[in-house]
């Protein structure tokens, strides 16, 4: 892999191409697999433009579905790249340091899928000009969501150009210069915990749909995200250690699920208030809740999913908790994927749905995804997965290299 | 009749998925009428077939701005192109109007809850001045049957089917309020829809991109989406039309209740208060101190719904 040291700008892009494309039959398969899924889904999307969304299982009852649960969850994700960077850049910790690339690519991949799941969202994609200031007609500060748009496309240029400028450097050899990155990973942090409360304060903002109407909301995002996104990062860490050569220490592991245990506790602390709320005294805004824990006049559709999703919850913090095999690499597996999934089901379906059920004229209906709504929404996860996997590939390859002429 | 009527006027978001079946006979039967104004891009599929002059009309409609920042000029020429557009796609001819708001008005609308026996006239004349999607059974009113001792639609039935009037049951019709401190407008991400001078809250369907942050933000679920190209049977198209109004629409943008702008702009009562047999329906300007409305909100007992969530709405209910 190891080429002679070539130089400029052309070079970068044609190396990065070719690290990120090499691999073995295996990857090779992994990668037609992808692109099958995402050719899948685009031809579904083509579609939903062609009859509109028509063919989603949406309507004016519950009018919004999968996309923007996914898109609510995968912002949790993305924000998730924070918790390597404080103690990376900030408290100078050199463990985390090693790995906190791998995390800004994961948000880099995870930005893409919010930004591509607002779009298959929309009714008339080709009219996303009109949101772009001086050509259209941006109604900021009024609308929430014009914030999420600002928050959202500024927190994936920070996420790309710091990792881009740093490994720029590496792959001529270089040490990055502090002053110039330095202003814009602190930048990020606060950036982090920006796109968050923007994306709750979405929901939040709406007086006409109690579910959401709780100042609860923003800071369990960020507790489920602080959470899930570690635990993404986690998985792709398992994966890297044993598929490269790419040394991920144990100690990282280590910090990793401390990271996740206590964002993960205080998560559940908020779930149990939140169910306290609602079921405590119970008042007419207490529908959507009873909806989506025990279902009403007949309307359960969501029920087996949020038991199935707690269950996964407590499991995997208490399996983050109690860790009798000391960071064994398949034991973290299996916890991070059913916290999660568990983080997954609730931030993406229980959160988004039951805000519209009651309507606010007090009917109630059962929302199920269609097929191509979902074939579209696996074409995004898989489109994600495709850009995280590009990213760290090329990324690692500069590292290993930088590391070894510096050995 | 009655019940043919109330057939028609249901709205059942589940029939027009399971119907699919049905659709193509449906389409046989009918001719289509798409959207003539939407930007063709948007449309696509039939390229071949449109003129050059179709096309140009429709690129030109594409990159035309927010109906608020257009000028008088800018205003008339987007209203000849789309009566232009309607007449090269469908052979006939509309009027369409882009009639300013009047000086010195505030429409206001009250709804007599103890003369309404439901019979859903309103729905009806709604659903044809405003060309509303048959397809999808679009309504902007809808009539809640409620029991006596319960005065809240959310806990009465607005899917009733049956004969009317009822003893001892009464009705509460509900539509966009027109709310002065409005959520939805708050919401809207690219200011295409507002509150105009006299008071109607509108969407300029050219510039919604279709979001539905409105639509979640309104707490009377006064706000309808177009999942799929919206169908009017070419004879029934209320050819009578304001570009804020009941112009046709076009799949993916959203619609709502205008008080019939097209109507109330030229002086006129909104066909559903035109319509209603009983009387309930009192429509006029909240400014003119003679007018009826002012007089029901001076005599009678009314209330709003939903009150305390400070939208302030234009819509009050009173009992005689």
């Amino acid at each position: 892999m190891i080429t002679s040291p070539k130089k400029g700008i052309p070079a970068f892009i044609s190396d990065c191409t070719r690290w990120a494309l090499s691999g073995g039959i295996g990857f090779k398969v992994y990668l037609v697999v992808l692109l099958a899924v995402i050719g899948v889904g685009a031809f579904s999307y083509v579609k939903q433009f062609q009859e509109g969304l028509i063919i989603t299982g949406m309507s004016d009852i519950v009018s919004w579905g999968l996309y923007i649960s996914n898109f609510t969850f995968f912002v949790g994700v993305a924000a998730a790249a924070v918790m390597l960077i404080v103690p990376a850049y900030i408290l100078k910790d050199k463990d985390l340091h090693e790995v906190v690339i791998i995390g800004e690519c994961v948000a880099v991949g995870a930005l893409i899928m919010c930004l591509m799941f607002i779009t298959m969202d929309m009714g008339g994609p080709l009219k996303v000009w009109h949101m772009i200031p001086g050509i259209g007609l941006f109604n900021w500060p009024s609308s929430i969501l014009t914030w999420d748009v600002l928050v959202l496309n500024g927190y994936l240029a920070l996420n790309s150009l710091v990792p881009l400028y740093i490994l720029y450097c590496n792959y001529h050899n270089r040490e990055p210069v502090g002053w110039k990155y330095k202003p814009f990973v602190f930048l990020s942090i606060f950036w982090a915990v920006s796109i968050h409360m923007t994306t709750a304060f979405l929901y939040q903002g709406l007086p006409a749909r109690p579910f959401w109407n709780n100042p609860l909301l923003g800071p369990r995002f960020l507790a489920s995200a602080f959470a899930a996104g570690p635990a993404v990062i986690m998985m792709v860490l398992i994966v890297i250690k044993q598929k490269t050569r790419y040394p991920v220490d144990i100690n990282i592991f280590f910090k990793l699920k401390r990271i996740i245990v206590v964002s993960a506790i205080i998560n559940l602390l908020m779930l149990f208030s939140e169910i306290f709320k609602e079921f405590y005294t119970f008042t007419h805004h207490s529908l959507s809740a009873q909806y989506l824990f025990f279902g009403l006049e007949g309307h359960d559709s969501l029920v087996p999913w949020i038991w199935t999703a707690i269950g996964l919850n407590i499991f995997g913090t208490l399996l983050f908790s109690f860790d009798p095999t000391k960071c064994n690499p398949r034991y973290l597996m299996v916890a991070a994927i059913s916290l999660f999934t568990g983080i997954w089901i609730e931030k993406g379906f229980g959160l988004i749905i039951p805000g519209f059920i009651p309507s606010p004229m007090g009917e109630v209906v059962d929302y199920t995804p269609t097929s191509n709504e979902i074939l579209i929404t696996l074409g995004v996860l898989a489109t994600g997965v495709l850009v995280v996997t590009l990213l760290i590939k090329p990324a690692l390859a500069i590292l290993i290299r930088y590391k070894e002429s510096n050995a | 009749m009655k019940s043919s009527r109330k057939k028609e006027g249901q709205m059942k978001i589940k029939d027009m998925l399971e119907n699919k079946s049905s659709r193509r006979s449906f389409m046989k039967k009918l001719s289509i009428a798409a959207a003539a104004g939407s930007a063709g891009l948007v449309t696509g599929g039939c390229g071949s077939l449109e003129s050059s002059e179709e096309m140009g009309l429709k690129w030109e409609e594409y990159f035309k701005k927010n109906y608020r920042l257009m000028t008088q000029e800018e205003k008339d020429e987007t209203v000849a192109r789309l009566e232009r557009l309607f007449k090269l796609r469908m052979d006939e001819n509309i009027q369409m109007s882009n009639q300013e708001p009047r000086e010195n008005v505030l429409f206001g609308y009250a709804f007599n809850i103890s003369r309404c026996k439901g019979y859903m006239d309103c729905v009806e004349a709604c659903v044809k001045e405003n060309n509303l999607d048959r397809k999808a059974k679009t309504q902007y009113i809808r009539l809640f049957e409620m029991e006596s001792g319960k005065l809240d639609p959310t806990s009465g039935d607005g899917k009733y089917h049956h004969e009317v009037p009822v003893e001892n049951k009464f009705y509460m019709g509900v539509q966009c309020y027109h709310c002065e401190n409005s959520p939805c407008t708050k919401a809207c991400p690219t200011k295409a829809t507002w509150r105009e001078p006299d008071g109607i809250v509108v969407v300029d369907y050219d510039w919604c991109i279709g979001c539905r942050y409105c639509l979640a933000a309104c707490p009377y679920w006064g706000r309808r989406f177009n999942w799929g190209e919206p169908e009017v049977p070419k004879e029934e198209i209320n050819k009578k039309q304001h570009y804020l109004g009941n112009r046709m629409r076009m799949k993916g943008v959203m619609e709502k209740c205008t008080f019939c702008v097209q109507r109330t702009r030229q002086g006129k009562q909104p066909a559903c208060a035109d319509a209603c047999p009983t009387g309930s329906r009192v429509f006029g300007n909240l400014l003119d101190p003679d007018s009826e409305i002012r007089y029901v909100l001076k005599h009678k007992k009314v209330f709003r719904f939903k009150e305390e969530l400070g939208t302030d709405p234009k819509f009050w209910y009173f009992i005689d």
